[in-house]
């Protein structure tokens, strides 16, 4: 078992936003949680990566046995948590390879290898350029500055290529995005697909899950999981939206 | 009788007894507007916190302390080589040339360049129209002592059509710490389509109290642009008064880069007359100051046509006590119809004693302008240290790396890419300490 999520409860400035999570995610699998805007599915991808706004006011949630909410997000990253982030942020002033370069000696720093050097480091992540079909010149612009919105997903999926995390949280990636973009990031989560490493998709459409195929698909709302299933749990929601849910729940 | 005024009266007896030795002391125009310039002085001293330009900086440390001009004292040609860039230079030690320290061979015809006291000793005719013209004495106690006193400077004059292939640097050396003063005076007339860059790099080889005035008259003739970099690098017991002018011509461009690493109290008052149509003026000013500096950036832009432009952005990273002013005025004048200005004001504090001072002020007197202004003093923006964290930098290495960025953000403005890289590595010392800087610097 990766993940752990046992009667998650967390307030936003005295507002409740998440009402008792429960998930457990294991190896290997993909899960995709859907809901409607509002249900608190940002909430909880930026909880997970130690977002210190948000509030834990109950409930547990341990990754890799460990008590992932007494650790700082740092912590969480160099452990192998990574969150894909719903709207990255700009950086002025700071390139985007030393962000990348910085990330990826923080991890192996971590583990326990050596830093790497400027040219392994250019190999690798001219290779993952590559594969993400950006040009070179990305590195050298400030970080997510002047980006446009498919840049900026497209530059997290790299950050995630690289740095091959244990545990991805992709918080709406796929928004955004036009159908060649959407292909490239569903084939880099695709390829990085392991029987040790688990994804959680935090999505609103059903189109992502098209490209990335999940074991189990949630639906959050109000802060709750109201309903979990396979797949054809996306397409119903498709086809029907999220109010009979919400009905249902009631 | 006040610590002040015996202190303004020491200067005065200064002057009556250095007045027959100063360089052009034989022109009777200069000696003249000397001694006006002096008792302007006796009359007004030093600007206090009353008057409404110096509110929010006290420069009463000047006041009260008896400055004296440093004897020279050779310089060892190697402590400047950190300090020379790419470029022909003038070097000023302890404000006067120092001929045998500077760079001008190969300077294409058509460029003049001569250090002040040798043309006022040689060819002073045409300095007497020129000198003082835009900044005289009347218009502060520190232009007034300047006026008085300055007896070096670079003289820069640039032939129409003429484009510089590499930059010009004015290099300021400081050898004296102990209560020393100087005073530099440059005179920049640019002809006509003329491109050229010059630099002013101003630095202290010692440590302790030191006090310099400047003052630069610019002429920008029709259709010319000129860059202008002024990098302080003080120590931090050195203080520096330094005010600007610049008339530009039609269509003319002055693009201003000002980055100040070090000093006690700084203060640069940078004057634009955009006085034909068409004129541009961009300046550019980072701040990076600590301890109990203060930083006082004041410009004041006059658009005097139509179809002018203004351009600012002042940005200020302050920290432990020390205290950054900024005060921009812009004003519209009743002819200048499609003027376009615009003006920022960003500063980063990073510690609670520190002090941000903002006073944006438009005056608008024509009807079909474009202004806009913006301030903002704050602290790191918890969104951006998240993100960095969230990717495993610590905490401290994430807030270092959000104040280097802020801070080197600036410096993507700068056109000299050699310069840029430089000072990024500077910033980059000193805010990123022990930090592996490769690939940060673009």
């Amino acid at each position: 078992m990766i993940l752990t999520i046992k009667n998650l409860k967390v307030e936003v400035e005295g507002k409740p936003i998440l009402n008792g999570i429960d998930l457990e995610v294991n190896a290997g699998e993909v899960h995709a949680i859907m809901g409607p805007n509002g249900s608190g599915k940002s909430t909880l991808a930026q909880v997970l990566a130690g977002r210190e706004q948000f509030t834990v006011t109950d409930g547990t949630v341990s990754y890799d046995g460990q008590d992932l909410l007494a650790l700082a997000p740092e912590e969480r990253a160099r452990r192998g948590l990574f969150l894909g982030f719903q709207y990255p942020v700009e950086i002025p002033g700071v390139s985007n390879v030393y962000l990348l370069k910085a990330a990826v000696n923080a991890m192996r720093t971590a583990r326990g290898e050596p830093e790497l050097d400027a040219f392994d480091f250019l190999t690798q992540v001219r290779a993952v350029l590559e594969r993400m079909d950006m040009p070179e010149t990305f590195l050298y612009r400030a970080v997510n500055e002047d980006f446009s919105g498919g840049e900026k997903k497209r530059n997290e999926i790299l950050q995630l290529l690289l740095l091959e995390p244990r545990l991805a949280i992709l918080d709406e990636t796929d928004s955004g995005l036009d159908i060649d973009a959407l292909k490239v990031v569903a084939n880099g989560v695709n390829s990085l697909r392991a029987p040790d490493r688990a994804f959680i998709l935090v999505t609103h459409y059903q189109r992502l899950l098209d490209y990335v195929v999940p074991d189990q698909v949630h639906v959050l709302s109000n802060g709750r999981i109201v309903k979990s299933g396979d797949r054809s749990l996306a397409h119903e929601l498709e086809a029907r939206g999220y109010d009979w849910l919400k009905e249902e729940a009631a | 009788m006040s610590a002040v005024s015996d202190i303004r009266n020491r200067y005065r007896q200064e002057f009556a007894g250095r007045a027959p030795r100063l360089a052009g002391a034989g022109l009777p125009w200069l000696a003249a507007r000397r001694r006006a310039a002096m008792e302007q002085f006796a009359g007004s001293g030093f600007p206090t916190r009353k008057d409404e330009d110096w509110k929010y900086t006290d420069v009463s440390p000047l006041a009260l302390r008896q400055f004296r001009p440093a004897g020279a004292v050779p310089v060892d040609a190697a402590l400047l080589i950190p300090f020379r860039l790419d470029a022909w230079q003038l070097v000023f030690v302890d404000g006067r040339f120092a001929p045998a320290l500077s760079l001008l061979d190969g300077l294409p015809d058509g460029v003049r360049l001569t250090s002040l006291a040798d043309r006022l000793r040689d060819t002073p005719e045409m300095l007497e129209a020129w000198l003082g013209r835009q900044v005289g004495a009347e218009r502060h106690g520190f232009a007034a002592l300047n006026l008085a006193f300055a007896e070096d400077g670079a003289v820069i004059e640039i032939r129409r059509s003429i484009e510089l292939e590499k930059p010009i640097q004015l290099l300021s050396v400081q050898t004296v710490g102990q209560d020393s003063i100087q005073h530099l005076r440059h005179l920049i007339r640019v002809g006509e389509n003329v491109r050229a860059s010059v630099i002013e790099s101003f630095v202290a080889l010692t440590p302790g109290a030191s006090f310099s005035t400047g003052v630069t008259e610019i002429d920008l003739a029709a259709g010319s642009e000129l860059v202008h970099y002024r990098l302080v690098q003080n120590g931090d017991d050195a203080s520096q008064i330094d005010t600007t002018h610049v008339q530009q011509g039609r269509d003319s461009r002055y693009d201003a880069h000002a980055v100040n690493l070090g000093g006690r109290l700084l203060r640069h008052e940078l004057d634009c007359a955009l006085a034909a149509a068409g004129a541009e003026c961009r300046f550019n000013a980072l701040t990076l100051a600590r301890g109990q500096a203060q930083v006082d950036t004041h410009t004041r832009f006059d658009h005097l046509a139509p179809h002018t432009t203004s351009r600012e952005w002042v940005k200020g990273v302050l920290d432990d006590e020390a205290r950054g002013v900024f005060s921009g005025r812009v004003v519209v004048h009743p002819d200048a119809q499609k003027s376009d200005a615009e003006q920022s004001n960003r500063n980063l504090l990073l510690s609670p004693r520190a002090e941000a001072d903002s006073r944006p002020q438009l005056e608008i007197y024509a009807d079909d302008v474009k202004c806009a202004h913006g301030a903002a003093t704050g602290s790191l923006d918890p969104e951006q240290l998240f993100y960095l964290r969230s990717r495993g930098l610590d905490a401290e290495r994430a807030r270092q790396l959000l104040v280097y960025g802020f801070a080197a953000d600036a410096l993507a403005r700068l056109p000299l890419a050699g310069l840029r890289r430089r000072l990024a590595a500077a910033l980059g010392e000193r805010l990123l300490p022990g930090a592996n800087l490769e690939g940060l610097i673009p």
